[in-house]
C-alpha cells in the first residue's frame, strides 16, 4: 500500500472534497490523543500551537507531550481533564478536508454525540485494548445506526499496551461485529493503533504484521461516501423567496434553498406542497449563472414557468414522488433539556427542514435503553439523554420522509416555546 | 461503478453551499440583522458569500464597522469603496466617539480591543439588531473551536460555553426574546487555507496590505509591528524596513505584520499551506495575555 502523501498541498486542494466525521469514546480511551496525533501527522498543527501544548504539558508534570492539551479548549476543560462540549477540529490532506465533530464520552452527554453524529458521513468509535468493549461502546455504535451514518470505524486503541497481542484485537473485534449486526448498522471497519505512538494512523505499523487493512488516515481519505447521498428523492425546501425591489430587474421571482436530495434539471415536471399544484422549472440560477442541474448539497435559486404562490416551508418535488403531507408523525426523539423531561401532553414548536410549527406528545410509546435496547413501555417520561418513540400531531402538516430514507426531509428539532432552548432531536420513522 | 456520473461537490463548493444556506435562514427568520465588516478577509469573504445568496437582488442587510479608531489607511479606503460599489449602508460604531463621550474608557495601554466591546453591545441595542454575521472561524483558536453557527447571546451580550443550543443537522434555533440576539457565523467550517483558496477562485480584491510590500517596522516579542501614529518607537528600540504582509487586520496598534516575498494570491496561498505558526498567534498582541485569552473576551460579549 502506498504511502499518504500528508502535506495538504497548496494547488491540488482546490479539488479536494469534503468529509465529515464524528469521534466517540470514553474519558480515557485516549480520543483526545487520537484527534491531536492526526492533527499532528497531518502537520495541522502548529508550532505556536505545540510549543503551549508542551509547556502545559510540563508544568503538570506529563511524561509526554500532552496530544489532548491541544484539543480542550475551555479554561473548566483544562483544569478538570474533561471535554464539556462538542468542538470542531479541521484537516487536510491533498485527497480531503476534514471536518472532526469531537464529542465528549462521558455518560451524560448522549446529547453531544447525537448532534455530532446527525451531520456525520462517517463515525469513529474508540475502545481500550486492555478493557475491550465497554458499556458506552455499544451505546455509541447504537446512535450512530440511530442517527444514519454511513460508515463507522472502530479503532481498538492502546494496543501497545496489549503487546500487539492479535488474539486480544480479534476478541474484541468479534465481539463489536456480531452486536453491530443487531443495529442495521453500517459499513464497518476495525483497526488496531496505538493513538500515542502513531501506530496504524498515518501509515502502516511494522507492530501489526497480522493487520492487513488500511491505516486509519488512508481509510478516511479513500472511504466512498459520494453515494451516500440521496440522488433520487427530488426534495427542495424552499428557504427564501428573492424578488429584487429594483428598477433594472422586474418581476424576478426565485425559491432559494439548498437541495435536501435528488437531481433537479429545467424542464422537469415539480409539484409544490403542500398546494399540489405542478409546474416546470424553467431554470436553476446561481450567483455565478444559471446551471444544467442541482443536487446536494448546492444552494441555488429555482425558477418555475408558472405563477404559483410559494412561500418559505414549502417544497418543490416530483409529482410521482412526493413526501409525506402529514400531522401526524412517529419518531424516536433524543431529549436534550435538563430542566424538564418530555411528557405527554407537552407542546414544543418544532423545527423540521424550513418549516416551523407547533406539536403536541400525543404518547410516548416507549423509552430504549441505549445500552440494553431493551424497550420500557411504561415510561411516563424522556429526561436529559434518553431516547424513546413518541408520537406527535402537528398544527400544520409536515412534508416528511422516513429519516432513513433521508435524514433532511426526516430529521427535526424541538424548541421549548418559553424559554427557547433547542430540547429534542427527532427522527421519523412514520409520517401520515 | 454503477454510478456514471459522479455529482462531484468540491469542498469548497459544499462550504460556499453551506455559508449561503445560512445567511439566507437568518434573512429568512429574523428582523434586523446586520454583517459585521471590520475589511479584513474574512469579512469580505462574508459579505462576497452574501451577494451570492440574494442575488440579483442586493444585499438585504446592512454593513457595520466597530471602528477602534486605529485603522489602516488601505483598509478604510477599500471598506468605503466596497460599501459604495454594493449599494450598502453602512453603521460606524466608533470607539472614538465613546470615550469622547465618556461611554468608555480609554485603557492606560492605549488598547482598544478590550473596550469596543461595550461599544458593539451599544450599537446593537441602538439599531435592535438581533442577528449579528461575524467572520469567525472554529479554526481560529480554541475557544472559537466550541462555538455555534447561530450562537445564542443574552441581553448582555454574553456567551456561555457550557449553556450552548444543540445544533443538529442544518436545523439552527435563532428563537431568542426581545433585546437577546444571536451572532450567526457562515464562515465556522471554512480554514484559513478555504478562504485564500477561495479569495483565489472567486477573485476577490483585497486592501493592499494582505501582500508583500515594503514597510517601516519594528520588531516586539519576535511580531513585526508597523511604526506609525499608533506605534512609536520606545527607547532603545530601532525600526527598519522589511518586506511583509498581513495575515489578519485588526486594530492597527495590536496587529502584526509578517515577514513575507508573497505579493500575489498564489503565492499567498503557498505560504499559507506551508506556515507553520496559527494567524492569531503569528500577529495578534490581544490573544497572548493568557491561554484563555480568547475565552475570556468572547463571555464579555466579543466576536
Amino acid at each position: 500500500m502506498s504511502q499518504a502523501v500528508l502535506e495538504p498541498d497548496a494547488a491540488a486542494s482546490r479539488g479536494m472534497d469534503l468529509l465529515r466525521f464524528a469521534t466517540a469514546g470514553s474519558v480515557d480511551d485516549g480520543k483526545s490523543t487520537l484527534i491531536g496525533r492526526l492533527l499532528y501527522d497531518t502537520k495541522t498543527i502548529f508550532e505556536d500551537q505545540l510549543e503551549a501544548v508542551e509547556t502545559a504539558s510540563a508544568s503538570r508534570g506529563d511524561e509526554y507531550t500532552n496530544l489532548a492539551l491541544l484539543t480542550d479548549g475551555l479554561r473548566a476543560e483544562r483544569e478538570q481533564g474533561i471535554t464539556i462540549d462538542v468542538a470542531y477540529r479541521y484537516f487536510a490532506t491533498p485527497r480531503r478536508k476534514f471536518i472532526i465533530a469531537d464529542t465528549p464520552g462521558h455518560i451524560q452527554y448522549t446529547r453531544n454525540m447525537v448532534t455530532g453524529a446527525s451531520t456525520a458521513d462517517l463515525a469513529l468509535i474508540l475502545v481500550d485494548a486492555r478493557k475491550g468493549l465497554v458499556e458506552q461502546s455499544r451505546r455509541h455504535a447504537f446512535l450512530t445506526s440511530l442517527l444514519r451514518v454511513p460508515h463507522l470505524v472502530l479503532c481498538v486503541n492502546k494496543m501497545d499496551l496489549v503487546d500487539w497481542d492479535q488474539a486480544v484485537f480479534e476478541r474484541i473485534a468479534d465481539e463489536f461485529t456480531s452486536f453491530a449486526a443487531k443495529l442495521d448498522a453500517p459499513d464497518l471497519t476495525i483497526i488496531p493503533i496505538s493513538a500515542l505512538n502513531g501506530d496504524n494512523i498515518a501509515s502502516r505499523s511494522e507492530n501489526t504484521p497480522w493487520y492487513e487493512g488500511p491505516s486509519l488516515l488512508h481509510h478516511l481519505e479513500h472511504v466512498h461516501i459520494a453515494s451516500d447521498r440521496n440522488l433520487v428523492d427530488v426534495r427542495f425546501p424552499v428557504q427564501y423567496v428573492i424578488r429584487p425591489q429594483s428598477t433594472t430587474v422586474t418581476d424576478y421571482r426565485g425559491y432559494a434553498g439548498q437541495v435536501a436530495s435528488g437531481i433537479l434539471k429545467p424542464g422537469d415536471d415539480v409539484m409544490v406542497l403542500p398546494s399540489g399544484m405542478t409546474s416546470t422549472i424553467a431554470s436553476i440560477e446561481t450567483a455565478d449563472g444559471p446551471v444544467d442541474e442541482a443536487f446536494p448539497p448546492m444552494s441555488v435559486t429555482v425558477r418555475l414557468n408558472d405563477e404559483i404562490d410559494i412561500s418559505r416551508g414549502d417544497l418543490i418535488c416530483r409529482p410521482n414522488n412526493a413526501p409525506a403531507v402529514a400531522q401526524d408523525i412517529e419518531a424516536m426523539i433524543c431529549w436534550m433539556d435538563e430542566t424538564a423531561p418530555l411528557r405527554v401532553g407537552g407542546k414544543y414548536t418544532i423545527k423540521h427542514t424550513t418549516r416551523t410549527a407547533r406539536t403536541v406528545v400525543r404518547g410516548l410509546q416507549y423509552k430504549l435503553d441505549v445500552n440494553t435496547l431493551h424497550r420500557d413501555e411504561a415510561a411516563g417520561e424522556l429526561k436529559l439523554n434518553e431516547i424513546g418513540r413518541v408520537k406527535l400531531r402537528t398544527t400544520v402538516p409536515l412534508l416528511a420522509d422516513e429519516y432513513r430514507r433521508n435524514r433532511t426531509t426526516g430529521g427535526f428539532i424541538l424548541i421549548d416555546e418559553s424559554t427557547n432552548r433547542t430540547v429534542g432531536a427527532g427522527m421519523i420513522i412514520e409520517a401520515r | 461503478m454503477s454510478q456514471t456520473k459522479p455529482y462531484r461537490v468540491s469542498h469548497l463548493d459544499a462550504l460556499e453551499a453551506e455559508s449561503i444556506f445560512v445567511m439566507r435562514e437568518v434573512m429568512a427568520e429574523f428582523e434586523r440583522p446586520v454583517l459585521l465588516f471590520s475589511g479584513g478577509k474574512d469579512s469580505i469573504v462574508m459579505l462576497r458569500l452574501a451577494e451570492k445568496a440574494f442575488a440579483p437582488a442586493r444585499i438585504p442587510f446592512p454593513v457595520m464597522h466597530v471602528d477602534t479608531g486605529h485603522n489602516f489607511a488601505e483598509v478604510l479606503e477599500y471598506r468605503d469603496s466596497r460599501v459604495a460599489t454594493l449599494g450598502l449602508n453602512l453603521v460606524v460604531a466608533s470607539v472614538q466617539e465613546a470615550i469622547d463621550a465618556g461611554s468608555v474608557r480609554e485603557l492606560p495601554d492605549g488598547t482598544r480591543n478590550r473596550i469596543q466591546t461595550p461599544v458593539l453591545l451599544a450599537a446593537v441595542e441602538k439599531y435592535r439588531f438581533d442577528a449579528l454575521f461575524g467572520g469567525a472561524r472554529r479554526d481560529e483558536e480554541k475557544a472559537r473551536a466550541k462555538e455555534r453557527m447561530f450562537s445564542f447571546r443574552d441581553e448582555f451580550g454574553q456567551w456561555d460555553p457550557k449553556n450552548q443550543r444543540p445544533e443538529l443537522w442544518s436545523l439552527y434555533n435563532g428563537r431568542h426574546h426581545p433585546g437577546e440576539s444571536i451572532r450567526v457565523f457562515p464562515l465556522s467550517n471554512w480554514t484559513e487555507l478555504d478562504v485564500w483558496h477561495y479569495i483565489a477562485k472567486e477573485n476577490i480584491p483585497l486592501p493592499s496590505i494582505y501582500y508583500a510590500h515594503d514597510r517601516e517596522v519594528v520588531e516586539r516579542n519576535g511580531m513585526y509591528y508597523a511604526v506609525n501614529e499608533f506605534i512609536k518607537l520606545r527607547d532603545g528600540e530601532t525600526s527598519e524596513v522589511r518586506r511583509v504582509r498581513y495575515r489578519t487586520v485588526g486594530d492597527a496598534s495590536q496587529t502584526a505584520a509578517v515577514l513575507s516575498e508573497a505579493d500575489t494570491v498564489d503565492k499567498v496561498i503557498d505560504e499559507v499551506a506551508a506556515t507553520r505558526i496559527t494567524e492569531r498567534g503569528a500577529t495578534r498582541g490581544d490573544d497572548r495575555v493568557s491561554e484563555a485569552a480568547m475565552e475570556d473576551r468572547k463571555r464579555e460579549g466579543y466576536f
